[in-house]
């Protein structure tokens, strides 16, 4: 029961995750150019999806959209808003990492003739990733739980079965504490996972 | 006299309302070390900063190897070179920071041939035996393998160097190389630099190292207040100053 429902929970979290991490490094990119052609879009998507409310987002991109002729299944519905909302807020956590690194990086790479491209790609990006584990593990299990938004979108999520067996069963709460271990045993996996990764980084030095 | 390398004509430098740099003219011919000395805030490390463009001038230019680096006067105005152009000069100016900045996610051989394989497109093989060869120019073939953090100061900036000297550059441009360094280190730093010079390698040098200014550069340039004040041979600007302002500085950081 719970767990058709965490098939498709883990599939809309990870298909998000992507989307969501390639759109938040685009717009980290863009937000840090000198281009006010890149970085003024940027600025107005973060800003508009980490300052209005995600259900709302949901909610639009399934019931308003389709009044102006943009028709989107449900499961595609949740996988867009989930990943713009998401790459909103990835996107602040890339660029807080990238301009943690010292400039003098950025200098050094330039000065051996490497253009932007190849000193963000080679130096300043690999640098970040250490930095970006505990931040992004954290928005990854804020992901997790948020799909559970989807189920007023009509979703079949963990959530959505979880209620709708307790409309038939009226075993309130045992049907909760179990959803709540179900959520559990995912984000703390995903922590676990982002440990022992940060430990396999830090042997560097 | 050898072909000049770097020519400096009308340089300009302001930040904001600051002006840093108030004019400079100077040529860099091949082979010399040039050295240039005077107070902080003078003026000395925006210069440098200038010739590879990390600084943009605000008037004047600087000519490498006869052309323009970073930007070109058309009718009066700058106009910015395209991006890969400036790679392309950059590529052939060497550059030492005060705080090394090699990077700390590679070994002290992938901070050599990073630029040699990705800029210089050289295969990796050869990449790695240039590299080797030049950690072993300046004394550090065992630490190849060995990343930044593990390394001293003195150890850290000998890789910048040999990773600036990867790119087999027409000119080595110091950025007060030894300040950021314990002073038993300082030495061995300047000992690669001096080999270096010796070996014909064309240096401008920003530091607060006199003897190092006495003993290596064929010209001490004096700089105060974003001007060059006094240029001369190293025995005539220790020797006999001629300016005041020369006189005061030196007598201040000399005893």
């Amino acid at each position: 029961m719970l767990f058709e429902g965490l098939g498709v929970t883990l599939k809309l979290t990870v298909i998000s995750a992507f989307f969501g991490t390639l759109l938040g490094l685009l717009a980290a990119l863009a937000r840090i150019s000198r281009n006010p052609l890149l970085t003024v879009p940027a600025a107005v998507y973060v800003n508009l999806f980490r300052g209005t409310p995600l259900l709302l987002q949901l909610l639009f991109i399934y019931n308003a959209l389709p009044q102006v002729g943009i028709l989107i299944p449900a499961f595609e519905a949740a996988v867009l808003g989930y990943s713009l909302n998401a790459g909103a807020y990835i996107a602040e956590i890339i660029r807080a990492a990238i301009q943690s690194i010292d400039r003098g990086q950025m200098e050094a790479a330039r000065s051996l003739g490497m253009s932007y491209g190849l000193a963000m790609r080679r130096i300043i990006l690999p640098q970040t990733y250490r930095r970006l584990l505990p931040p992004m593990v954290n928005e990854m299990s804020a992901l997790t739980k948020d799909t559970s938004l989807a189920s007023t979108i009509s979703i079949l999520e963990v959530m959505k079965y979880s209620m709708q067996f307790v409309s038939r069963t009226n075993l309130v709460w045992q049907t909760f504490v179990w959803t709540a271990v179900l959520y559990l045993v995912v984000t703390m996996s995903l922590s676990a996972l982002a440990s022992r990764l940060e430990k396999k980084l830090e042997a560097r030095g | 006299m050898a072909e000049p390398i770097i020519v400096i004509e009308g340089l300009k430098k302001s930040f904001g309302k600051l002006e840093v740099l108030r004019g400079i003219d100077l040529t860099v011919h091949k082979g010399e070390v040039v050295v240039i000395i005077g107070p902080s805030g003078s003026g000395k490390s925006t210069l440098l900063r200038c010739i590879n463009f990390l600084e943009k001038p605000t008037a004047g230019r600087v000519l490498f190897k006869g052309e323009e680096v970073g930007q070109r006067q058309v009718g009066g105005r700058l106009v910015p070179l395209p991006e890969k152009v400036l790679d392309q000069q950059r590529a052939r100016m060497g550059m030492v920071f005060q705080r090394f900045n090699l990077f700390p996610h590679m070994t002290a051989l992938e901070n050599v041939i990073e630029a040699p394989i990705r800029v210089r497109r050289m295969p990796r093989a050869e990449a790695e035996e240039l590299g080797l060869r030049l950690l072993r120019r300046v004394g550090l073939a065992d630490k190849a393998g060995q990343y930044p953090n593990f390394l001293s100061g003195g150890q850290q900036q000998r890789v910048a160097i040999a990773r600036a000297l990867a790119m087999e550059p027409d000119v080595m441009l110091f950025d007060e190389p030894t300040s950021a360094l314990d002073p038993e280190l300082v030495g061995e730093v300047l000992q690669v630099m001096q080999d270096l010079a010796n070996d014909g390698m064309t240096m401008v040098v920003v530091t607060h190292e006199m003897g190092f200014a006495r003993e290596v550069g064929d010209r001490v340039l004096f700089m105060d207040g974003g001007l060059i004040v006094e240029e001369g041979p190293p025995e005539q600007i220790f020797g006999e100053p001629r300016h005041p302002r020369t006189r005061e500085f030196l007598s201040k950081v000399l005893h």
